[in-house]
């Protein structure tokens, strides 16, 4: 009884001091996610009801949410074109962006001669600093003499001010065969056209790393199979790799999607917002709200935005989820 | 037979072409930054320097208000500790998850994944307030540039998938031999996951190397201020001097581009396993 007694409290003391030194071992990391992501992340929601520009003013409720859904105030106009901007953004990207990244990653997969150098090549501007390569595409884009000009003049394409071209890119397309478009159909300025170019080379080759990975594991007797059911190339692709890809491809949309939507440094780099706000999207309106804090409101405003741009986002990748997850094949 | 060559042509030409699109900024700002002034701004363009200027660099590196090693001096240091301080903790919570058995393990770690969904500015302006005189007094300080990022929790959901990997019977015989958790870690458990330890260090070194928005907002002075944020200015008042612009932007650039070159492997590889399975 005694004996039995002391080995069950001995058991019960080994096994305290195991649980303490783990919680000792996940300490650091838990800490410092909780000090820098969890309560910010709290404090967000706090800071946008209140007034705080230089110095904390006071409560304000709902007043900042109030001054951005006003359909009639300056706040809702600019947040609204920024909203428009950011999905504009969205559309000229992510699409462009998988769908060349799938096509690469799939004739990659097929097995060329050279295959790993590709990869290596199409990777390679993923791991360069945004600020340092975007200044290089500043460069290309540039309207007096930038190669970028230079290249299009031998399709017939004259000098574009790609940068700095405010007027919507459907427009300029329809000016060219005399049609006058409705302002609400101009499209995308040009110049967020460029900044999406930037974005398209920057990441294309994170997307194509992935979907590479998802189509080697494939296994390779569903393609067997298919061939000797006589099945062709389109066939295969239709039926059997963009199903058993799906997961992957789900993924990169999700995650593509979100990136886009707070998109920040190649925008401030190479337009900063402009021309006339065109590519201000809200990462960018809220990085300029932030810092009239000198004068004004800016912290409450900002993280006021910041949460409204949450919340659009989370709605966004739920939407995903309800649409296109519906459509992935988890095998 | 004919057709099979044709298409596999029609594949090389493809991937021919995309990597020469995706290689020619690189070999653009090379060639730009070795151009005479004129040269640079010369229509139509040179695909090659007539004449390399290689004291472009030079001029670009003693550029009037720039400190090129001191900015780098700061970059360096930032990164370097960073990485080594998001290894340590990324390692202990990393085995804790994968191989100790306590309380609350599943919850806790799921929270930390849910944690990678909290978007960077939710937490922007509330860590700005943070680093302000009145709660932490890191402003403009390099604790500020380095604190918050040294606990990755991509890294420890990496390295975790790694631990559990390692066979239990090792465990077991450690534990027989009286070796404790700490003992079987450093001794066991790291020399077998090194792939995934040097895949989280070159990551990690990475996104220290080239974050941007975060030591603009909380940095001024041009002391302690890194290399991404220091380019800025340098771009500002060079201009439209390109050829000198090139060369700065090549300063930024090189030191990452030979790290990848030489490692490319663990990055790419890094990059299909988080996604996959994030």
């Amino acid at each position: 009884m005694l004996a039995g007694d002391t080995r069950a409290a001995q058991r019960r003391r080994r096994v305290l001091i195991e649980h303490l030194e783990a919680y000792l071992f996940v300490l650091p990391a838990v800490v410092l996610v909780g000090v820098f992501d969890v309560l910010p992340s709290i404090a967000a929601f706090a800071m946008s009801l209140t007034r705080w520009g230089v110095i904390y003013e006071r409560f304000a409720g709902v007043e900042n949410y109030q001054a951005i859904l006003d359909p009639t105030g300056t706040r809702f106009a600019e947040f609204a074109n920024a909203l428009g901007v950011t999905i504009w953004y969205v559309l000229l990207t992510v699409p462009v962006e998988m769908a060349i990244a799938l096509a690469v990653a799939f004739v990659l997969y097929q097995g060329t001669v050279g295959r790993g150098m590709y990869r290596a090549v199409y990777f390679m501007p993923y791991i360069t600093s945004v600020v340092a390569a975007a200044l290089v595409f500043e460069w290309i884009f540039d309207s007096n003499f930038g190669f970028l000009n230079w290249a299009l003049s031998f399709v017939g394409i004259g000098s574009q001010d790609w940068l700095r071209e405010p007027s919507g890119v459907f427009q300029m397309i329809a000016s060219g065969v005399g049609i006058e478009l409705p302002s609400a159909l101009a499209g995308p300025s040009l110049a967020l056209v460029a900044v999406s170019i930037f974005t398209v080379w920057h990441f294309i080759g994170f997307q194509t790393v992935i979907f590479l990975a998802g189509l080697t594991n494939i296994s390779r007797e569903y393609y067997e199979a298919a061939r000797i059911d006589g099945a062709g190339g389109w066939q295969i692709f239709r039926k059997i790799t963009l199903p058993l890809l799906s997961p992957s491809i789900f993924f990169v949309f999700i995650i593509a999607t979100i990136g886009a939507m707070r998109a920040f440094s190649q925008i401030y780099v190479l337009t900063n917002g402009g021309p006339l706000d065109t590519t201000r999207t809200v990462s960018m309106l809220i990085f300029r709200t932030f810092f009239e804090r000198t004068s004004s409101n800016g912290i409450g405003l900002g993280a006021a935005m910041s949460f409204i741009l949450v919340l659009i986002v989370v709605g966004i990748t739920v939407l995903q989820f309800r649409i296109a997850g519906r459509k992935v094949f988890y095998g | 037979m004919a057709s099979l060559r044709a298409s596999s042509v029609l594949k090389h030409a493809f991937l021919l072409l995309g990597a020469i699109v995706m290689a020619f900024p690189f070999y653009w700002m090379l060639t730009t930054s070795f151009k005479s002034f004129v040269e640079a701004q010369s229509y139509p363009p040179t695909f090659l320097p007539s004449v390399w200027h290689f004291e472009n660099w030079i001029e670009a590196w003693n550029f009037p208000n720039t400190r090129w090693p001191r900015s780098f001096l700061n970059t360096i240091f930032v990164a370097t500790t960073v990485t080594l301080g998001t290894i340590v903790t990324a390692v202990l919570a990393a085995y804790a998850f994968a191989r100790m058995s306590f309380r609350g393990r599943t919850v806790l770690f799921s929270l930390f994944l849910l944690t990678i969904f909290i978007p960077n500015e939710a937490t922007l302006i509330p860590n700005f307030v943070l680093m302000s005189r009145r709660y932490l007094g890191w402003y403009d300080t390099y604790t500020a540039q380095i604190v918050p990022f040294l606990a990755s929790v991509f890294s420890i959901f990496l390295l975790r998938q790694f631990f559990l990997g390692v066979p239990k019977e090792l465990q077991e015989a450690a534990r027989l031999d009286g070796a404790g958790h700490l003992r079987f870690l450093w001794s066991v458990a790291l020399p077998l996951v090194r792939p995934a330890l040097i895949t989280v260090a070159l990551i990690n070194f990475l996104a220290s190397w080239n974050s941007f928005l975060w030591p603009l907002l909380v940095t001024s002075s041009p002391d302690i201020r890194p290399i991404q944020v220091a380019l800025l200015p340098f771009s500002n008042e060079a201009g439209t001097q390109y050829h000198l612009l090139m060369a700065g932007a090549s300063f930024v650039i090189l030191p990452t581009v030979a790290v990848y070159l030489v490692a490319q492997r663990y990055f790419i590889e890094g990059v299909a396993r988080s996604g996959i399975r994030g």
